[in-house]
């Protein structure tokens, strides 16, 4: 990891205390480097949604969630700071798990960050929402009908809006919380394609569960365990030279499964079931 | 008695008790359609004419000044209790209390849901006697408003429990505050919260308890907020204690006029939920 370092942690650690007190990160430090994009993976439960929610404060919105330690975007701590929360957020942004629409139409969603940061005129957002959209593959498919509700597109096309929109308030960084998991394959291949053009430009923190997803799309990847960070490696090293006993067999736990490249297993989710009433 | 003989005796009873209740709902708006309905057919104007000065004796004239008390009443009693309710039930969500705090809340909102509407106009009529003041057309607001605001309240609030979780977290990764977070769940939320406002609007336009007291049962037209006024619950009541056989066939008019309001007020909810439901997340498919 020789190169500009975007986001630092520095002996991260967050409980939360509610019946059952779990520390669901403990103690991490790591990095992640500049227009690259990191994998953070492990085991259901290793902490890795909470590690990424750390990274903008997101945690804080759920009731009884603790932390200490630092984060450092660039050399900005992001807990020890002057700056509004909402500020913050906006320079790390984040794709939630579950694609969701804003209950607002496909052109407002993608304007709605840029509308409650700052003024623009008509054509200003007008430029914008095309650009977003142009930039995760989804104008084609929707440029006839930006007023219809986003709630109405694809859970892919859901998805891309949700990468779109959290694009247009140009964050520095980009979380993303296992955004394929909930998709067809053919919507996660197109997620995937996606997140492949933004690392040219964006920096990418992906939590996923598939290993070969990490494979395919990461530059870095750290390995959660039981909420300690077990190894962070570049992509490479991590799958053929795994240091630790815990990711060789991680690794290996993974290969042994027979894995035959079905696009399929990404679609398996243990965490969340996908919302289609 | 087996399994199946079972199966088929619970079939019959769930069947029948659907019909029963199906058969007296049909009744009750058939009854009063009907007889209703034949008063408007012989004198249509009854529902927009001024009442006579002896109306509750010799039915000259018509329940106008009840059909716009009602109006004046509800009407604004709404629009009040529906701001109070969107804001207390978006503090009771976990963004603005913990849930300590909105389990207390929501358990007083129960206990006012549950009151006896009769005991608010008591309420209110205390406050009306305490003040000096005479019962009016405001008075009779106050009280629908403080009867409509538990049942609003519990409504959206429900409806803001049931929006995704991960609308609110796309909203706040976007660095929005709490208050324009507040604002996207609502929306999300929107068809719930439409049907708990209806749902308050209908109970309040048929509720005679609470104005009783309060409003002033006047028997004429409403000249200002704080003139005497009636309203179409009590107005029917009246109606139908009535020696004058063509009086108490107006409380058929009257509650004719009710039920289509309350009817219209329910078709008008569910067009736009489901307005507002395609944007929910979920789309129309919700």
């Amino acid at each position: 990891m020789s190169n500009d370092i975007a986001l630092r942690t520095d002996d991260l650690e967050v409980t939360y205390t509610g019946n059952r007190e779990v520390t669901a990160v403990d103690g991490v430090s790591t990095e992640f480097a500049e227009n690259k994009l990191t994998a953070i993976i492990g085991p259901s439960g290793c902490g890795k949604s909470t590690l990424l929610k750390a990274l903008n404060r997101l945690h804080e919105i759920q009731p009884n969630a603790e932390i200490t330690g630092e984060v450092y975007l660039g050399d900005e701590a992001i807990y020890d700071t002057d700056d509004p929360l909402p500020e913050i957020r906006r320079r790390v942004g984040y794709v939630p798990q579950t694609p969701t629409a804003l209950p607002l139409s496909i052109y407002n969603n993608v304007a709605y960050g840029a509308k409650i940061h700052g003024d623009h005129s008509s054509e200003e957002l007008d430029d914008l929402v095309e650009s977003y959209l142009r930039k995760v593959n989804l104008w084609d498919e929707v440029k006839d009908r930006l007023d219809d509700p986003g709630a109405e597109l694809s859970t892919g096309q859901v998805q891309r809006l949700c990468l779109a929109r959290s694009l247009a308030v140009e964050p520095e960084v980009l979380l993303c919380d296992e955004v394929t998991s909930a998709l067809d394959p053919i919507s996660a291949e197109q997620v995937e394609e996606t997140l492949e053009d933004l690392k040219e430009e964006y920096t990418i923190v992906m939590v996923t569960h598939s290993m070969d997803q990490a494979k395919r799309l990461a530059d870095d990847v750290i390995f959660l365990y039981l909420g300690e960070l077990v190894e962070a490696n570049d992509t490479r090293s991590f799958f053929e030279n795994p240091q630790h006993e815990r990711t060789q067999e991680f690794v290996k736990g993974h290969t042994a499964v027979d894995y035959d490249d079905e696009p399929d297993e990404e679609s398996v989710t243990d965490e969340q079931p996908v919302a289609t009433r | 008695m087996d399994r199946y003989t079972e199966q088929r005796l619970f079939g019959f009873l769930a069947r029948a008790s659907a019909a029963l209740i199906l058969g007296v709902l049909v009744m009750v708006v058939g009854v009063t359609l009907w007889r209703g309905g034949r008063v408007f057919i012989t004198d249509p104007a009854v529902m927009v004419t001024a009442p006579g000065s002896r109306y509750m004796l010799d039915g000259g004239g018509g329940f106008l000044h009840a059909v716009l008390g009602s109006i004046f009443i509800v009407v604004p009693a709404t629009v009040v209790a529906s701001i109070l309710a969107i804001s207390t039930a978006i503090f009771l969500q976990s963004d603005y209390s913990n849930e300590r705090t909105s389990d207390v809340i929501n358990m007083f909102l129960n206990v006012l849901w549950g009151t006896p509407p009769i005991v608010y106009g008591v309420f209110v009529l205390t406050i009306i006697i305490a003040a000096g003041a005479q019962t009016s057309l405001i008075f009779g607001t106050i009280a629908i408003a403080i009867f409509q605001y538990p049942i609003m309240t519990r409504y959206a609030d429900e409806a803001l429990r049931a929006a995704p979780d991960a609308v609110k977290e796309a909203s706040y990764g976007l660095g929005a505050t709490r208050f324009e977070t507040a604002q996207v769940t609502v929306r999300a939320a929107l068809p719930g919260v439409i049907a708990g406002i209806i749902m308050g609007f209908a109970r309040g336009i048929g509720d005679a308890a609470t104005v009783l007291f309060t409003a002033g049962r006047s028997t004429q037209m409403p000249g200002g907020p704080f003139d005497p006024a009636t309203t179409l619950p009590i107005l029917i009541f009246e109606q139908a204690a009535s020696f004058n056989a063509e009086v108490r066939s107006h409380a058929y008019a009257a509650s004719f006029v009710l039920i289509v309001a309350v009817l219209a007020l329910i078709l008008a909810s569910k067009l736009l939920a489901g307005r507002f439901a395609r944007f929910a997340p979920g789309g129309r498919h919700s």
